[in-house]
Protein backbone atom coordinates (compact mmCIF):
# COMPACT_ATOMS: atom_id res chain seq x y z
CA UNK A 1 0.00 0.00 0.00
CA UNK A 2 1.20 3.43 -0.90
CA UNK A 3 1.25 6.05 1.65
CA UNK A 4 0.98 9.92 1.19
CA UNK A 5 1.46 12.43 2.19
CA UNK A 6 4.64 11.40 3.67
CA UNK A 7 5.91 14.06 7.47
CA UNK A 8 9.08 15.84 6.39
CA UNK A 9 10.79 16.04 10.02
CA UNK A 10 12.39 19.15 10.94
CA UNK A 11 15.36 19.71 13.10
CA UNK A 12 12.96 20.09 16.37
CA UNK A 13 11.13 16.87 15.31
CA UNK A 14 13.87 14.39 14.05
CA UNK A 15 14.26 12.52 17.00
CA UNK A 16 10.54 11.85 16.99
CA UNK A 17 10.89 9.73 13.79
CA UNK A 18 14.44 8.61 14.85
CA UNK A 19 13.11 6.59 17.07
CA UNK A 20 10.03 5.60 15.45
CA UNK A 21 12.29 3.74 13.07
CA UNK A 22 13.92 2.02 15.97
CA UNK A 23 10.10 1.22 17.36
CA UNK A 24 9.99 3.19 20.13
CA UNK A 25 7.23 6.13 20.92
CA UNK A 26 8.65 9.20 22.21
CA UNK A 27 7.25 12.44 23.51
CA UNK A 28 8.96 15.43 24.22
CA UNK A 29 9.36 15.67 28.18
CA UNK A 30 10.59 19.27 30.09
CA UNK A 31 13.21 18.91 32.05
CA UNK A 32 12.32 21.73 33.73
CA UNK A 33 8.93 21.00 35.00
CA UNK A 34 8.44 17.58 33.55
CA UNK A 35 5.22 17.84 31.71
CA UNK A 36 4.99 15.90 28.35
CA UNK A 37 4.05 17.97 25.20
CA UNK A 38 2.64 17.14 21.72
CA UNK A 39 3.19 17.75 19.08
CA UNK A 40 6.82 19.18 19.45
CA UNK A 41 7.59 23.08 20.36
CA UNK A 42 10.60 24.91 21.17
CA UNK A 43 9.73 26.00 24.64
CA UNK A 44 7.42 24.27 27.29
CA UNK A 45 4.35 26.02 27.39
CA UNK A 46 3.81 25.72 30.63
CA UNK A 47 7.11 27.27 31.95
CA UNK A 48 8.44 28.42 28.81
CA UNK A 49 11.75 26.03 29.61
CA UNK A 50 13.77 25.74 26.40
CA UNK A 51 15.34 22.13 28.09
CA UNK A 52 13.55 19.03 26.85
CA UNK A 53 14.28 15.30 26.27
CA UNK A 54 12.25 12.66 24.80
CA UNK A 55 10.94 10.47 26.45
CA UNK A 56 9.34 7.16 26.01
CA UNK A 57 5.68 6.52 26.65
CA UNK A 58 3.70 3.62 26.74
CA UNK A 59 1.82 3.48 23.52
CA UNK A 60 -1.57 2.78 25.33
CA UNK A 61 -5.02 4.55 25.75
CA UNK A 62 -8.11 5.10 24.05
CA UNK A 63 -10.00 6.38 21.53
CA UNK A 64 -10.68 10.13 22.34
CA UNK A 65 -12.60 10.63 19.14
CA UNK A 66 -12.73 9.33 15.68
CA UNK A 67 -14.10 9.94 12.23
CA UNK A 68 -15.10 7.19 9.28
CA UNK A 69 -14.21 9.10 5.59
CA UNK A 70 -15.92 7.77 3.46
CA UNK A 71 -14.74 10.26 0.44
CA UNK A 72 -10.85 10.12 -1.04
CA UNK A 73 -9.32 13.85 -0.22
CA UNK A 74 -6.00 12.09 -1.64
CA UNK A 75 -5.57 9.23 -4.63
CA UNK A 76 -3.68 7.55 -1.92
CA UNK A 77 -6.67 6.83 0.04
CA UNK A 78 -8.97 5.99 -2.63
CA UNK A 79 -8.87 2.33 -2.31
CA UNK A 80 -9.38 2.10 2.16
CA UNK A 81 -12.41 3.82 1.62
CA UNK A 82 -14.40 3.96 3.92
CA UNK A 83 -11.09 4.15 6.74
CA UNK A 84 -11.06 5.56 10.42
CA UNK A 85 -9.16 8.25 11.61
CA UNK A 86 -9.07 8.26 15.45
CA UNK A 87 -7.55 10.69 18.13
CA UNK A 88 -5.69 8.52 20.59
CA UNK A 89 -5.51 9.65 24.49
CA UNK A 90 -2.16 8.15 25.66
CA UNK A 91 -2.33 7.03 29.10
CA UNK A 92 0.62 9.45 30.20
CA UNK A 93 -2.54 12.56 28.25
CA UNK A 94 -0.91 13.78 25.33
CA UNK A 95 -3.31 13.03 22.53
CA UNK A 96 -1.92 11.45 18.75
CA UNK A 97 -3.67 10.89 15.60
CA UNK A 98 -3.79 7.60 13.94
CA UNK A 99 -5.57 5.79 10.93
CA UNK A 100 -7.23 2.52 12.26
CA UNK A 101 -7.41 -0.80 10.02
CA UNK A 102 -10.44 -1.83 11.82
CA UNK A 103 -13.96 -2.23 10.93
CA UNK A 104 -15.66 0.88 11.52
CA UNK A 105 -18.69 -0.59 13.25
CA UNK A 106 -15.97 -1.83 16.16
CA UNK A 107 -14.60 1.46 16.71
CA UNK A 108 -15.71 3.57 19.25
CA UNK A 109 -14.77 5.97 21.73
CA UNK A 110 -13.24 4.80 25.14
CA UNK A 111 -11.71 2.00 23.29
CA UNK A 112 -8.27 1.00 24.54
CA UNK A 113 -5.70 1.10 21.19
CA UNK A 114 -1.86 0.11 21.37
CA UNK A 115 0.91 1.72 19.48
CA UNK A 116 2.79 -0.74 16.43
CA UNK A 117 5.29 0.85 13.69
CA UNK A 118 4.51 0.46 9.99
CA UNK A 119 8.12 1.03 8.37
CA UNK A 120 7.32 3.21 4.62
CA UNK A 121 10.98 3.21 3.42
CA UNK A 122 13.83 4.43 5.17
CA UNK A 123 13.38 7.11 6.30
CA UNK A 124 10.27 7.01 7.38
CA UNK A 125 8.53 4.53 9.93
CA UNK A 126 5.14 5.22 11.18
CA UNK A 127 3.79 5.03 14.66
CA UNK A 128 0.41 3.58 14.35
CA UNK A 129 -2.41 2.56 16.90
CA UNK A 130 -4.37 -0.32 16.73
CA UNK A 131 -8.00 -1.92 19.18
CA UNK A 132 -6.29 -3.56 21.93
CA UNK A 133 -7.94 -7.08 22.36
CA UNK A 134 -5.48 -8.35 25.52
CA UNK A 135 -6.90 -5.47 27.40
CA UNK A 136 -9.88 -4.96 29.35
CA UNK A 137 -11.73 -2.82 27.94
CA UNK A 138 -13.60 -0.08 30.10
CA UNK A 139 -16.50 0.22 28.37
CA UNK B 1 -9.01 54.14 25.01
CA UNK B 2 -10.88 51.36 26.66
CA UNK B 3 -13.14 48.82 24.74
CA UNK B 4 -16.28 50.40 26.18
CA UNK B 5 -15.05 53.40 24.93
CA UNK B 6 -14.94 52.13 21.39
CA UNK B 7 -18.70 51.18 21.60
CA UNK B 8 -20.28 52.64 18.48
CA UNK B 9 -17.77 54.95 16.83
CA UNK B 10 -17.34 53.52 14.14
CA UNK B 11 -19.93 52.38 11.30
CA UNK B 12 -20.39 49.78 7.94
CA UNK B 13 -21.08 52.42 5.12
CA UNK B 14 -20.67 50.24 2.23
CA UNK B 15 -21.59 46.45 0.78
CA UNK B 16 -20.74 45.07 -2.03
CA UNK B 17 -20.53 41.53 -3.82
CA UNK B 18 -19.92 40.14 -6.83
CA UNK B 19 -22.97 37.60 -7.80
CA UNK B 20 -22.19 33.93 -6.40
CA UNK B 21 -21.67 31.36 -8.72
CA UNK B 22 -20.00 27.80 -9.12
CA UNK B 23 -17.80 28.57 -11.67
CA UNK B 24 -16.35 31.91 -12.66
CA UNK B 25 -13.83 33.17 -14.91
CA UNK B 26 -12.79 35.99 -13.43
CA UNK B 27 -9.38 35.65 -11.34
CA UNK B 28 -9.64 36.33 -7.14
CA UNK B 29 -8.42 39.00 -7.54
CA UNK B 30 -11.03 40.54 -10.34
CA UNK B 31 -13.70 39.32 -7.90
CA UNK B 32 -12.35 41.47 -5.05
CA UNK B 33 -12.18 44.34 -7.18
CA UNK B 34 -15.55 43.90 -8.76
CA UNK B 35 -17.28 43.79 -4.69
CA UNK B 36 -15.07 46.76 -3.58
CA UNK B 37 -16.53 48.91 -6.79
CA UNK B 38 -19.69 48.01 -5.75
CA UNK B 39 -19.16 48.85 -2.09
CA UNK B 40 -17.73 52.15 -3.04
CA UNK B 41 -21.08 53.12 -5.09
CA UNK B 42 -22.97 51.93 -2.20
CA UNK B 43 -21.53 54.14 0.42
CA UNK B 44 -21.61 57.00 -2.70
CA UNK B 45 -17.92 56.96 -2.04
CA UNK B 46 -14.77 57.47 -4.54
CA UNK B 47 -11.58 55.41 -4.47
CA UNK B 48 -10.05 58.95 -3.63
CA UNK B 49 -11.61 58.40 -0.39
CA UNK B 50 -10.21 55.39 1.08
CA UNK B 51 -7.01 55.56 3.38
CA UNK B 52 -6.85 52.19 4.56
CA UNK B 53 -7.02 48.21 3.06
CA UNK B 54 -7.18 44.84 4.98
CA UNK B 55 -6.59 42.37 2.16
CA UNK B 56 -7.72 39.00 3.00
CA UNK B 57 -5.49 36.59 3.59
CA UNK B 58 -6.98 33.36 2.51
CA UNK B 59 -7.66 34.97 -0.75
CA UNK B 60 -3.43 35.58 -1.35
CA UNK B 61 -4.47 39.35 -1.96
CA UNK B 62 -1.98 42.31 -1.02
CA UNK B 63 -2.77 45.72 -0.37
CA UNK B 64 -0.24 46.73 -3.41
CA UNK B 65 -2.96 45.35 -5.69
CA UNK B 66 -5.28 47.59 -4.98
CA UNK B 67 -3.62 50.57 -5.01
CA UNK B 68 -2.56 50.08 -8.69
CA UNK B 69 -5.94 48.62 -9.71
CA UNK B 70 -8.71 51.63 -7.43
CA UNK B 71 -5.90 54.52 -7.64
CA UNK B 72 -5.38 54.66 -3.97
CA UNK B 73 -3.47 57.08 -3.85
CA UNK B 74 -2.46 57.95 -0.11
CA UNK B 75 -2.58 54.99 1.92
CA UNK B 76 -2.10 55.64 5.39
CA UNK B 77 -2.84 51.94 6.60
CA UNK B 78 -2.75 48.54 5.76
CA UNK B 79 -2.80 45.07 7.66
CA UNK B 80 -3.95 41.57 6.82
CA UNK B 81 -5.27 39.31 9.79
CA UNK B 82 -4.25 34.75 9.51
CA UNK B 83 -6.97 33.28 11.36
CA UNK B 84 -8.23 31.74 8.41
CA UNK B 85 -12.77 31.97 8.61
CA UNK B 86 -12.14 34.32 11.62
CA UNK B 87 -10.01 36.34 9.61
CA UNK B 88 -12.61 38.97 8.16
CA UNK B 89 -14.29 39.44 11.68
CA UNK B 90 -10.98 40.13 13.23
CA UNK B 91 -10.43 42.22 10.34
CA UNK B 92 -13.30 44.40 10.99
CA UNK B 93 -12.10 44.93 14.28
CA UNK B 94 -8.70 46.19 13.31
CA UNK B 95 -10.09 48.35 10.89
CA UNK B 96 -12.28 50.24 13.88
CA UNK B 97 -9.46 50.18 15.69
CA UNK B 98 -7.14 52.19 13.30
CA UNK B 99 -10.53 54.34 12.41
CA UNK B 100 -11.15 54.99 15.96
CA UNK B 101 -6.83 56.03 16.62
CA UNK B 102 -7.20 58.32 13.51
CA UNK B 103 -4.50 56.34 11.89
CA UNK B 104 -7.52 55.97 8.74
CA UNK B 105 -10.36 57.31 8.25
CA UNK B 106 -12.18 54.74 5.56
CA UNK B 107 -11.22 51.35 5.11
CA UNK B 108 -11.72 48.74 2.76
CA UNK B 109 -12.45 45.16 3.18
CA UNK B 110 -12.30 42.71 0.38
CA UNK B 111 -12.63 38.85 0.48
CA UNK B 112 -13.75 35.72 -1.00
CA UNK B 113 -12.53 33.12 -3.07
CA UNK B 114 -12.44 30.69 -6.35
CA UNK B 115 -13.81 28.19 -4.16
CA UNK B 116 -14.89 25.80 -6.68
CA UNK B 117 -13.01 26.69 -9.88
CA UNK B 118 -9.62 27.04 -8.25
CA UNK B 119 -9.28 25.79 -4.20
CA UNK B 120 -11.64 23.33 -4.11
CA UNK B 121 -11.23 22.13 0.06
CA UNK B 122 -12.60 18.54 -1.27
CA UNK B 123 -9.50 18.56 -3.95
CA UNK B 124 -7.02 19.89 -0.72
CA UNK B 125 -6.17 22.37 -3.22
CA UNK B 126 -6.07 25.01 -0.66
CA UNK B 127 -3.60 27.87 0.31
CA UNK B 128 -0.39 26.83 2.47
CA UNK B 129 -0.91 27.93 5.80
CA UNK B 130 1.46 27.97 8.46
CA UNK B 131 -0.58 27.02 11.16
CA UNK B 132 -0.87 23.98 9.34
CA UNK B 133 2.61 22.36 9.98
CA UNK B 134 1.88 20.34 13.02
CA UNK B 135 -1.15 18.37 10.87
CA UNK B 136 1.00 18.32 7.67
CA UNK B 137 3.44 16.47 9.84
CA UNK B 138 1.76 14.29 12.25
CA UNK B 139 -1.89 14.08 10.92
CA UNK B 140 -1.92 14.07 7.07
CA UNK B 141 -0.11 11.34 6.71
CA UNK B 142 -2.67 9.61 8.67
CA UNK B 143 -5.20 10.42 6.24
CA UNK B 144 -6.56 13.15 8.28
CA UNK B 145 -6.49 15.40 5.27
CA UNK B 146 -8.84 18.24 5.07
CA UNK B 147 -11.02 20.59 7.16
CA UNK B 148 -14.00 18.28 6.67
CA UNK B 149 -12.27 15.56 8.86
CA UNK B 150 -11.04 17.57 11.49
CA UNK B 151 -14.01 19.16 12.71
CA UNK B 152 -16.12 15.31 12.11
CA UNK B 153 -13.95 14.74 15.27
CA UNK B 154 -15.33 17.41 17.05
CA UNK B 155 -18.64 16.88 16.44
CA UNK B 156 -18.25 13.39 17.36
CA UNK B 157 -17.00 13.73 20.41
CA UNK B 158 -20.00 16.39 21.43
CA UNK B 159 -22.43 13.84 20.08
CA UNK B 160 -20.68 11.22 22.68
CA UNK B 161 -20.74 13.09 25.43
CA UNK B 162 -24.31 15.19 25.06
CA UNK B 163 -26.26 12.98 22.73
CA UNK B 164 -26.49 15.42 20.25
CA UNK B 165 -27.51 13.68 16.72
CA UNK B 166 -27.10 13.68 13.29
CA UNK B 167 -30.90 14.96 13.10
CA UNK B 168 -29.81 17.82 15.24
CA UNK B 169 -26.84 18.82 12.70
CA UNK B 170 -29.58 18.67 10.30
CA UNK B 171 -32.37 20.94 11.65
CA UNK B 172 -29.20 23.68 10.98
CA UNK B 173 -29.01 22.60 7.31
CA UNK B 174 -32.68 22.54 6.72
CA UNK B 175 -32.85 26.32 8.35
CA UNK B 176 -30.10 27.31 6.46
CA UNK B 177 -31.45 26.26 3.46
CA UNK B 178 -34.98 27.49 3.66
CA UNK B 179 -33.42 31.11 3.56
CA UNK B 180 -31.78 30.61 0.99
CA UNK B 181 -35.05 29.87 -0.69
CA UNK B 182 -36.04 32.99 0.38
CA UNK B 183 -32.77 34.71 -1.08
CA UNK B 184 -32.47 35.22 -4.93
CA UNK B 185 -28.49 35.66 -4.26
CA UNK B 186 -27.97 32.03 -2.85
CA UNK B 187 -26.37 29.49 -5.23
CA UNK B 188 -29.38 26.86 -3.66
CA UNK B 189 -32.00 29.44 -4.38
CA UNK B 190 -34.56 27.36 -5.94
CA UNK B 191 -33.73 24.10 -4.36
CA UNK B 192 -35.01 23.31 -1.29
CA UNK B 193 -34.32 20.71 1.41
CA UNK B 194 -36.02 18.87 3.82
CA UNK B 195 -34.83 16.43 7.01
CA UNK B 196 -34.76 13.69 5.45
CA UNK B 197 -33.32 14.93 2.09
CA UNK B 198 -30.47 15.65 5.05
CA UNK B 199 -30.20 11.73 6.21
CA UNK B 200 -30.33 10.96 3.08
CA UNK B 201 -27.49 13.34 1.55
CA UNK B 202 -24.24 10.75 1.19
CA UNK B 203 -21.78 10.29 4.27
CA UNK B 204 -18.70 12.49 3.99
CA UNK B 205 -16.99 11.57 7.18
CA UNK B 206 -19.23 10.88 10.01
CA UNK B 207 -20.93 12.43 11.22
CA UNK B 208 -20.97 14.77 8.55
CA UNK B 209 -23.45 14.24 5.80
CA UNK B 210 -22.93 16.23 2.08
CA UNK B 211 -25.48 18.61 3.62
CA UNK B 212 -23.24 19.48 6.72
CA UNK B 213 -20.61 20.63 4.80
CA UNK B 214 -21.03 24.54 3.57
CA UNK B 215 -20.19 25.22 -0.26
CA UNK B 216 -17.55 25.30 -2.92
CA UNK B 217 -18.42 28.33 -4.46
CA UNK B 218 -16.82 31.40 -6.00
CA UNK B 219 -17.51 34.72 -5.79
CA UNK B 220 -16.59 37.38 -2.77
CA UNK B 221 -17.58 40.76 -1.16
CA UNK B 222 -16.67 43.68 0.45
CA UNK B 223 -17.54 46.58 2.61
CA UNK B 224 -16.60 49.91 3.81
CA UNK B 225 -15.87 51.31 7.57
CA UNK B 226 -15.26 54.53 8.88
CA UNK B 227 -16.63 56.81 11.33
CA UNK B 228 -20.12 56.81 12.69
CA UNK B 229 -19.86 60.54 12.66
CA UNK B 230 -18.30 60.94 9.27
CA UNK B 231 -21.23 57.89 8.50
CA UNK B 232 -23.83 60.09 8.87
CA UNK B 233 -23.15 62.48 5.81
CA UNK B 234 -23.15 59.00 3.28
CA UNK B 235 -25.66 57.47 1.36
CA UNK B 236 -27.17 54.82 2.67
CA UNK B 237 -28.37 54.29 6.58
CA UNK B 238 -24.79 53.89 8.78
CA UNK B 239 -24.53 50.06 10.79
CA UNK B 240 -22.88 50.93 13.84
CA UNK B 241 -20.20 48.64 14.80
CA UNK B 242 -21.54 47.91 18.60
CA UNK B 243 -19.10 45.45 19.82
CA UNK B 244 -16.18 43.35 18.47
CA UNK B 245 -14.13 40.74 19.70
CA UNK B 246 -11.79 37.61 18.94
CA UNK B 247 -10.84 34.75 20.28
CA UNK B 248 -8.12 32.21 20.19
CA UNK B 249 -8.43 28.21 21.15
CA UNK B 250 -6.28 26.42 23.38
CA UNK B 251 -3.84 24.87 21.57
CA UNK B 252 -4.85 26.71 18.15
CA UNK B 253 -2.89 24.25 15.98
CA UNK B 254 -5.12 21.25 15.79
CA UNK B 255 -8.56 19.98 16.93
CA UNK B 256 -6.96 16.76 18.20
CA UNK B 257 -5.15 18.21 20.48
CA UNK B 258 -7.80 20.94 22.30
CA UNK B 259 -7.88 20.82 25.56
CA UNK B 260 -11.91 20.33 25.08
CA UNK B 261 -12.77 19.99 21.39
CA UNK B 262 -16.76 20.10 22.27
CA UNK B 263 -15.86 23.87 23.31
CA UNK B 264 -15.47 26.56 20.79
CA UNK B 265 -13.22 28.11 23.26
CA UNK B 266 -12.13 31.08 20.55
CA UNK B 267 -15.42 31.91 19.87
CA UNK B 268 -16.25 31.77 23.52
CA UNK B 269 -13.87 34.51 24.37
CA UNK B 270 -14.37 36.67 21.11
CA UNK B 271 -18.46 36.75 22.43
CA UNK B 272 -17.38 37.52 25.94
CA UNK B 273 -15.23 40.46 24.54
CA UNK B 274 -18.37 41.60 22.23
CA UNK B 275 -21.05 41.67 24.65
CA UNK B 276 -19.17 43.38 27.38
CA UNK B 277 -18.22 45.99 24.87
CA UNK B 278 -21.78 46.69 23.56
CA UNK B 279 -23.07 46.28 27.24
CA UNK B 280 -26.17 43.87 25.93
CA UNK B 281 -26.19 39.66 26.09
CA UNK B 282 -27.31 36.95 24.24
CA UNK B 283 -31.06 37.95 24.73
CA UNK B 284 -30.62 40.87 22.88
CA UNK B 285 -30.15 40.12 19.66
CA UNK B 286 -32.92 39.91 17.17
CA UNK B 287 -30.81 37.38 14.76
CA UNK B 288 -27.59 35.82 14.33
CA UNK B 289 -25.36 35.00 11.28
CA UNK B 290 -22.93 32.32 12.79
CA UNK B 291 -20.20 31.19 10.79
CA UNK B 292 -21.28 27.63 9.18
CA UNK B 293 -18.25 25.44 7.72
CA UNK B 294 -20.02 23.08 8.81
CA UNK B 295 -23.40 22.31 10.95
CA UNK B 296 -21.02 21.56 14.01
CA UNK B 297 -20.02 25.14 13.71
CA UNK B 298 -23.32 27.03 14.54
CA UNK B 299 -24.47 24.12 17.15
CA UNK B 300 -20.88 24.59 19.63
CA UNK B 301 -21.24 28.53 18.54
CA UNK B 302 -24.26 28.70 19.82
CA UNK B 303 -23.13 27.28 23.36
CA UNK B 304 -19.83 29.29 23.18
CA UNK B 305 -21.86 32.46 22.97
CA UNK B 306 -24.33 31.61 25.41
CA UNK B 307 -27.27 31.32 23.87
CA UNK B 308 -27.96 27.96 25.11
CA UNK B 309 -26.34 26.38 27.73
CA UNK B 310 -23.26 23.82 26.82
CA UNK B 311 -24.25 20.68 25.57
CA UNK B 312 -27.60 22.20 24.78
CA UNK B 313 -27.23 22.90 20.93
CA UNK B 314 -28.93 19.69 19.84
CA UNK B 315 -32.38 20.55 21.50
CA UNK B 316 -31.63 24.66 20.95
CA UNK B 317 -32.19 24.40 17.42
CA UNK B 318 -35.27 21.69 17.36
CA UNK B 319 -38.74 22.93 16.34
CA UNK B 320 -38.05 26.18 13.57
CA UNK B 321 -36.30 28.28 16.86
CA UNK B 322 -33.60 29.27 14.62
CA UNK B 323 -35.25 29.30 11.37
CA UNK B 324 -37.61 32.81 10.16
CA UNK B 325 -40.41 33.59 12.59
CA UNK B 326 -38.32 31.49 15.78
CA UNK B 327 -37.07 33.16 18.15
CA UNK B 328 -33.48 33.42 17.05
CA UNK B 329 -33.75 33.47 13.09
CA UNK B 330 -29.64 32.20 12.15
CA UNK B 331 -28.04 32.37 8.67
CA UNK B 332 -31.18 34.32 7.34
CA UNK B 333 -29.52 34.73 3.83
CA UNK B 334 -28.68 30.88 3.97
CA UNK B 335 -25.10 31.05 5.05
CA UNK B 336 -21.88 29.33 4.10
CA UNK B 337 -24.29 26.17 3.78
CA UNK B 338 -26.66 27.47 0.91
CA UNK B 339 -26.24 31.17 0.02
CA UNK B 340 -22.16 30.79 -0.36
CA UNK B 341 -19.01 30.42 0.89
CA UNK B 342 -17.34 33.92 0.73
CA UNK B 343 -15.23 33.61 3.69
CA UNK B 344 -17.83 35.10 5.87
CA UNK B 345 -18.14 38.69 4.45
CA UNK B 346 -21.77 37.27 3.11
CA UNK B 347 -22.55 36.73 6.99
CA UNK B 348 -21.05 40.70 7.74
CA UNK B 349 -23.56 41.54 4.19
CA UNK B 350 -26.57 40.42 5.73
CA UNK B 351 -26.41 41.59 8.59
CA UNK B 352 -25.89 44.91 7.37
CA UNK B 353 -28.95 44.44 4.68
CA UNK B 354 -31.44 43.02 7.75
CA UNK B 355 -30.44 46.62 10.08
CA UNK B 356 -30.94 48.23 6.56
CA UNK B 357 -34.32 46.60 5.97
CA UNK B 358 -32.84 45.85 2.55
CA UNK B 359 -33.56 42.65 2.19
CA UNK B 360 -36.70 40.26 0.68
CA UNK B 361 -39.52 41.32 2.85
CA UNK B 362 -40.64 37.93 3.01
CA UNK B 363 -36.96 37.43 5.36
CA UNK B 364 -36.66 40.08 7.00
CA UNK B 365 -36.14 39.73 10.67
CA UNK B 366 -39.04 42.39 12.63
CA UNK B 367 -37.90 44.05 15.22
CA UNK B 368 -34.31 43.92 13.29
CA UNK B 369 -32.10 46.36 15.89
CA UNK B 370 -28.90 44.32 16.66
CA UNK B 371 -27.22 41.80 14.74
CA UNK B 372 -24.80 39.29 16.03
CA UNK B 373 -22.37 37.74 13.78
CA UNK B 374 -19.28 35.33 13.78
CA UNK B 375 -16.38 34.37 11.68
CA UNK B 376 -14.83 31.05 12.32
CA UNK B 377 -11.22 29.96 11.13
CA UNK B 378 -8.71 27.71 11.62
CA UNK B 379 -9.08 25.47 14.97
CA UNK B 380 -11.93 26.76 16.81
CA UNK B 381 -10.65 30.48 16.49
CA UNK B 382 -13.48 33.04 16.62
CA UNK B 383 -14.31 36.46 15.47
CA UNK B 384 -17.71 38.20 16.78
CA UNK B 385 -18.80 41.52 15.49
CA UNK B 386 -22.41 42.97 17.37
CA UNK B 387 -24.09 45.87 14.96
CA UNK B 388 -26.79 47.71 15.25
CA UNK B 389 -29.17 50.71 13.66
CA UNK B 390 -28.09 54.08 15.22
Amino acid sequence: MTRAPLPEPSELTAGFWDAARREELVLQRCRSCGTLRHYPQLLCPGCTSSEWDWAPVSGRGVVHSFTVTHQAFHPAWADRLPYVVATVELDEGPRMVSDLDEDPGDVAIGRRVEVFFERVDDEITLPRFRLSHHEEDPR
Amino acid sequence: MTALELRDRCAIVGIGTTPYSRGTDASTLELHLEASLAALADAGLEPADVDGVMPHDIADRIAEEFVTNLGLRDLAFSSTIRTGGASFGSAVQSACLAVAAGVATCVLLPAGRRGYSEQRVSTSKVSPMPVLASINEFEKPYGNLVGMQWFAQAAQRHMHEYGTTSEHFGHIAVACRKHANLNPRAIMHGRPMTLPDHQASRLICTPFRLFDCSLESDGAGAILITSAERARDLAKPPVLVSGFGEGHGDPPTSITQKRDMTFIEGMHHAGRRAFAMAGIGPADIDCAQLYDGFTWFVLGTLEALGFCARGEGGPFVEGGRIELGGALPVNTHGGLLSEAHVSGVNHVIEAVRQLRREVEPERQVDPCDTVLVTNEGDFHEGSVLILRRP
